[in-house]
């Protein structure tokens, strides 16, 4: 399923995205490339959001372009996202994640045997008979996880996946996010939970009104913020 | 009331003719919804993925179409299928063929409209996911049909409702023809103009019946499938 | 996996309609258009199984009013016609439409009324008169209004009543456009008077309380007639089958079995056919 082109570095080129009058994210250049992984933080309405859409093909940019490894469309397969709130299929447990590997191309007769494992990755394989949607939000979430990288994916783009999520139910979502980007997947996450960025982050990018205001390891971003909205982010002062 | 008594044995003993009656407006009206199904499905899903020019206007057509009369359907039809009509070489006017013709064209619009009603809202649910697991046009509309069945059952039902309680394009298209073209409906409407009410109402009751057991068969399915898929 | 079995479900059925639809029409059949008096007072009930028993063929009745049944025909969506208004039958003739006309039987109209009689025409035999009188007292009267046999006849009458219905119609003349069984419905329901054919009076149920008020007046005659639709206008008219069923009712035999057929031991229809056409 996965052919010899890598999607990687995904790069935006002063990059504009509006909506009506409203520019989302403004004049965007950018370069994601393998590596620890990436978190996007800033206030509510920075572009977050956006930027993994952008990211995932889910959208194209008003002005400027993105590219996925030097290409300009989106190979099938390689790109994964998981969405605030879990978009659950009608359907069982192993039937959701069957699905994505047959929309991916996977032969059916490889297709069970690649469902077990990933959902005994993220810890659901006694749940696989059940109605997806009947789950928690946080195994739900883990389940659309199993779906993601049961198509062993390039890129995991995740936006905000815990923040609907109680404290337990988020931290093992972080253990399976953290486990694939070990695994060499390049993940690139949004997220308002600062304590979850020190615990998983390489590095950060910080947006502020649609523009990239910094990007510095995770580290460097914490310690010795560049700029005074940065500094007044990380302290929990209002950034508008 | 030896009329009424009549009206009940001939329900208990299953009387041929009756049965006879039964078994035609079932495969008809049931015909009419597989009809339907084949045609309304793909029709209300790629009216609800699709975007072009008129899209608006056929939705309101649709949707319009579902209150369609039968009288006029039949009429129609009628007017089609007789010997002096563009298809009157068929020669199917007065067979049970020609009313399940009349029946999918009252069914269709009632399929298409709710399926497109269900599977926008479903797309708009599923969209980025479907997006993001790059699922193609086919896959989109299959996933979402499949997905919807809970909710389609019911536009099922409302097709098989409308075909079934029906009587006005059967009677004109199928004409009554004892042991042929005679349904539920167009027998009661018979026995009524003969003044035999309580075998009249004895029909009316059996065919209520029979849409009771269809729908609560449904229910069944739908209760039965949705505890396993959630 | 459901949807797969939901599916083969559905198409067996359909394929069994298909598969029905397909054998009946290689039967040996004919469809007749006729009226709803021949059907609702239970004749052809009686007298089809007997024909197909002798010839196994099966006559499909497509019953109307007389005016709607011959309009049918010239379409040619039937293959005989079984009427009672001759005016209208020999026009129908002229036109081309049909073959030969045989008269089969008949029976008489029969005014029926509620039993307290408003308008006093009970026992009365002259019907133009009883007519009059129900007009000049505006007592309550349904019209079956479809251009049927009986509508035709209805409206001879008031003509020969001297009374000019479409100057006279006011609230007390219901004209409903429907058939025998529904006129003497809503005939019931409002305590009218309506013009029946005997046959249709006789089986009918919901009785209530209507009686006969007038009969036995000759103007009141009904005479039943049988046409072949033409095939030279229609090729894919079934003359030979059409021809045996006009051959049986004029038979003897046929004749016989229309006088036979009787409700609570009244005879309904009187056969008098002649081999000539008319």
């Amino acid at each position: 399923m996965r052919d010899l082109s890598s999607d990687l570095p995904v790069t935006f080129q002063s990059v504009a995205l509006c909506a009506g009058a409203t520019k989302i994210l403004d004049r965007l250049s950018l370069t994601i490339t393998p590596g620890a992984p990436t978190f996007i933080v800033g206030p509510n309405g920075s572009g977050k959001t956006s930027l993994l859409r952008l990211c995932m093909g889910l959208v194209g940019p008003t002005e400027g372009s993105v590219s996925w490894g030097g290409r300009d469309a989106v190979g099938p397969g390689r790109l994964a996202m998981l969405f605030q709130r879990p978009v659950m299929l009608r359907r069982s447990v192993a039937a959701n994640v069957t699905y994505g590997l047959k929309q991916a191309g996977l032969p059916r007769s490889l297709r069970k045997a690649r469902m077990e494992e990933a959902l005994a990755r993220v810890g659901l394989l006694e749940l696989a008979a059940r109605p997806a949607r009947r789950l928690s939000g946080g195994e739900q979430q883990r389940v659309a996880l199993a779906r993601a990288l049961a198509r062993e994916p390039e890129l995991l783009l995740l936006d905000e996946p815990t923040a609907n999520l109680d404290p337990a139910a988020a931290r093992s979502v972080e253990e399976i996010v953290l486990m694939a980007a070990q695994s060499g997947i390049k993940v690139v996450m949004a997220s308002h939970d600062l304590g979850q960025v020190r615990r998983l982050a390489g590095e950060v990018m910080f947006l502020v009104r649609g523009r990239l205001c910094e990007r510095a390891g995770a580290a460097d971003f914490f310690d010795r913020p560049s700029t005074p909205e940065a500094a007044a982010f990380i302290r929990g002062d209002l950034v508008i | 009331m030896p009329d009424s008594l009549d009206a009940w044995q001939l329900i208990i003993t299953g009387d041929a003719a009756l049965y006879t009656i039964v078994r035609l407006s079932l495969a008809v009206s049931l015909s009419a919804v597989a009809i339907a199904v084949v045609v309304g499905l793909p029709l209300g899903a790629m009216l609800a993925l699709t975007r072009f020019r008129g899209r608006t206007a056929l939705i309101v057509l649709l949707n319009c179409f579902m209150g369609l009369p039968p009288v006029v359907v039949g009429l129609t039809v009628f007017l089609l299928l007789s010997r002096s009509g563009p298809l009157g070489v068929l020669g199917i006017l007065f067979t049970p063929l020609a009313m399940i013709i009349a029946q999918a064209l009252l069914v269709v619009p009632i399929i298409a409209a709710l399926t497109r009603q269900t599977v926008e809202d479903l797309w708009r649910e599923y969209r980025d996911e479907l997006t993001a697991l790059n699922v193609g046009p086919a896959g989109r509309m299959a996933t979402l049909l499949w997905d919807s069945r809970f909710s389609l059952i019911t536009a099922l039902l409302a097709g098989f409702g409308r075909a079934a309680a029906e009587v006005g394009t059967v009677m004109i298209v199928g004409g009554n023809i004892d042991g042929f073209t005679r349904t539920m409906t167009t027998a009661i409407a018979l026995e009524t103009s003969k003044g035999n009410l309580p075998l009249a109402m004895g029909l009316g009751l059996l065919l209520i019946a029979l849409i009771l057991v269809i729908n609560g068969a449904a229910w069944a399915v739908r209760a039965w499938s949705e505890e396993k898929a959630g | 996996m459901l949807n797969r079995r939901l599916f083969s479900a559905l198409a067996a059925v359909a394929l069994l309609s298909f598969g029905s639809v397909a054998a009946i029409a290689q039967d040996r059949s004919i469809v007749v258009a006729s009226t709803t008096s021949t059907q609702d007072s239970g004749l052809f009930d009686y007298l089809l199984p007997i024909f197909k028993a002798k010839t196994g063929i099966d006559v499909k009745v497509i019953a109307q009013g007389t005016g709607q049944a011959l309009d049918m025909a010239r379409r040619g969506d039937a293959d005989l016609v079984f009427v009672h208004a001759k005016e209208q039958e020999l026009k129908f003739l002229e036109e081309g439409f049909g073959v030969k006309r045989f008269d089969v039987m008949y029976n008489d109209f029969v005014l029926i009324g509620p039993k307290r009689d408003p308008a006093g025409v009970k026992g009365t035999t002259d019907i133009t008169a009883a007519f009059d009188t129900i007009r000049i007292k505006k007592a309550p009267f349904v019209s079956r209004g479809d251009k049927s046999g009986t509508n035709s006849a209805e409206l001879k009458l008031w003509k020969e009543s001297g009374v000019d219905i479409d100057m006279a119609k006011g609230a007390w003349y219901r004209d409903i456009g429907q058939g025998m069984g529904a006129a003497l419905n809503t005939a019931g329901a409002m305590n009218a008077y309506v013009l029946s054919d005997r046959g249709t009076w006789l089986s009918f149920k919901n009785r209530g309380d209507l009686e006969i008020v007038v009969e036995g007046d000759k103007r009141l005659f009904n005479q039943y007639g049988v046409m072949l639709v033409n095939p030279e206008k229609f090729p894919t008219v079934k003359a030979d089958l059409g021809q045996s069923f006009i051959d049986y009712l004029v038979s003897a035999e046929g004749q016989k079995a229309i006088a036979n057929y009787q409700i609570d031991g009244q005879q309904l229809f009187f056969p008098n056919a002649s081999r000539d056409p008319s």
